[in-house]
């Protein structure tokens, strides 16, 4: 039996990491099928038909299906599993709040956040925030995963022609109402995408010093993230917070400023490829994961690293 | 209306884990363990409903080993009128609590049932939604602020992309983000006055449940290990570094 894929997407296009949710799909079984759930979603259907791992796209359209209610596409696609053996997803928010409903009603365990297919019925996933890994084998006739988007490369965008087959809706969740949703709007490149990270931590001292952080990501073309801790001292907003209950980030590059390192900030983003931490604290357990450390204040610390950046004739974008 | 509210005992947040030499898990003997900690906002937040006048009862459930009970009482001395413990040994998965869960709800009838978004020591994050799948009622997951109406609530959802609001019919679940409130600490008076308050025992054998694992934990092991980094004099030298030893610059 084929591998069905949940496509996360905004009606209009796809979430980039459904992108990466297909490459861990693909590997658990090349039959590989997306179904995509939404309202005058066509475009973001044909989006998902060019992903060259994707052999056949099954779209639902309805009003209700608008704002991606777990009530209101559960039922949906528990009625597709019966054709198929796993069913995947991202392990975002959208999947955390979907697959849990989707594996009850197919009264299967569910093996979420992976970060690795060893076999199409062994994972490997992170526990205790990362702390320690285990390998899950599901026993399950039919596999619930959601998988870590950060730990798959996203896979090829263009070149495929999967077919595009419809599916008919089921019935409306009458007990759940979407009202409003905030999104953030930032010309930055995305948190979970951006291949530089520049993170402040409560040494920032306050919300007006974080323009300092802002500066150098605009130099660098970087997103900009936040601990915990600042972002309770109200300094950013929650949508920046990186750790455990953030997001988990897997940049090139991830700057720490003022950030000591907790437990809950370092699941977020010790997996980055080169770590710098700029921290007054020399004891400071961020400097545990830091390729490079510099023990200095922040606030004189970060107008040299401008004046520095700004010495050098180009910087990679 | 009455709020049930799930809680669990896992490792303290503050304690750093260790994992068990042959692989079988991490080590528990002699370790601080405490309540899951949005649990606790979940605890915070039924008992600030029924003090302001909301709801009439606020109970307590946990599931698992004789130990676990003490998440109950620390639930009592927050303000929960009384506790239930089902008594089940052995690691649970999701699914399993989920099912037990279903049954407990079946016999008290609650309005709502709250409970921590993520447990943080399998990060499983499923509990939650796998019950109000087994129940057909509405889940508000993720909750960062919850306004009771009379027989709705509206709830404020923490979403990758911001923030979402939902309103839900009653009965329904929520599970709590830690943003949702500030728990409170108990009172030396509240701890001694909750070692009166009932706590009904209920073996999970006795609810007709099958919790058999449906997931073998092949092994546990340490992640891979960063290697060490080193610390640079100044910030001339870091962005060096980044430019010419790392090339990320």
């Amino acid at each position: 039996m084929a591998v069905l894929l949940i496509a996360e997407h905004n009606n209009k296009e796809l979430r980039p990491f459904t992108l990466n949710a297909a490459t861990a799909a693909s590997q658990i079984d090349s039959d590989l099928h997306a179904v995509i759930i939404g309202q005058n979603s066509a475009d973001a259907a044909k989006q998902l038909s060019e992903l060259p791992v994707i052999k056949k796209v099954l779209s639902v359209e309805g009003g209700h299906y608008e704002n991606f209610t777990a009530e209101n596409f559960a039922p949906v696609i528990v009625k597709l599993a019966e054709n198929y053996s796993h069913i995947v997803c991202s392990a975002n928010t959208f999947g955390k709040n979907l697959m849990p409903r989707i594996a009850a009603h197919l009264d299967t365990s569910q093996v979420s956040d992976i970060i690795k297919v060893i076999s199409p019925d062994t994972f490997l996933r992170p526990i205790y925030a990362g702390n320690a890994f285990a390998t899950i084998k599901s026993n399950d006739a039919k596999k619930c995963v959601t998988i870590r988007p950060t730990s798959f490369d996203p896979c090829e965008s263009t070149g495929g022609s999967a077919p595009i087959e419809k599916v008919d809706p089921s019935e409306e969740f009458s007990n759940t109402k979407f009202i409003k949703r905030e999104e953030i709007k930032s010309d930055r490149p995305e948190l979970g995408t951006a291949r530089i990270v520049v993170s402040g931590g409560r040494g920032m001292q306050s919300g007006d010093n974080f323009k300092l952080i802002t500066e150098i990501a605009d130099k660098l073309g970087a997103a900009i993230g936040a601990s915990r801790a600042a972002v309770d001292a109200g300094y950013i907003s929650n949508d920046h917070q990186v750790g455990q209950t953030g997001k988990v980030v897997v940049p090139d590059l991830y700057i720490a400023i003022g950030i000591s390192g907790a437990i809950q900030h370092l699941a977020g983003m010790k997996e980055s490829k080169v770590i710098v931490a700029i921290n007054k604290d020399g004891e400071a357990p961020i400097f545990s994961v830091a390729d490079y450390g510099l023990e200095a204040d922040l606030f004189e610390a970060i107008p040299q690293f401008m004046e520095e950046l700004n010495k050098l004739n180009t910087i990679q974008k | 209306m009455k709020i049930l509210v799930a809680v669990k005992r896992v490792i303290d947040y503050n304690v750093q884990i260790r994992v068990k030499e042959d692989g079988t898990g991490v080590v528990t003997d002699n370790v601080k363990m405490s309540t899951n900690p949005p649990d606790d906002n979940a605890i915070e937040e039924a008992v600030k409903i029924k003090e302001a006048g909301k709801a009439t009862e606020v109970v307590a459930v946990t599931v698992g080993e004789e130990k676990a009970q003490e998440t109950v009482r620390k639930a009592l001395a927050v303000g929960a009128d009384r506790g239930i413990h089902v008594k089940v040994d052995g690691i649970l998965e999701p699914l399993a609590v989920s099912k037990i869960l279903q049954k407990i709800v079946d016999k008290e009838k609650p309005d709502l049932v709250f409970m921590g978004k993520q447990a943080i020591d399998d990060d499983c994050n499923q509990t939650g939604q796998m019950l109000s799948a087994l129940l057909n009622w509405p889940q508000a997951t993720f909750a960062s602020k919850i306004d009771v109406k009379d027989n709705k609530l509206e709830v404020t959802r923490e979403i990758d992309e911001g923030l979402e609001t939902i309103e839900i019919n009653v009965p329904a679940i929520v599970t709590c983000d830690l943003r949702l409130n500030e728990p409170r600490y108990a009172s030396l008076p509240n701890i001694m006055k909750a070692k009166k308050k009932p706590i009904e025992e209920i073996a999970a054998t006795d609810l007709g449940v099958d919790v058999s694992p449906r997931l073998e934990q092949i092994k546990v092991e340490e992640p891979p290990k960063r290697k060490a980094g080193i610390k640079v004099a100044n910030v001339a030298e870091l962005v060096q570094k980044l430019k010419n030893e790392a090339k990320v610059i």
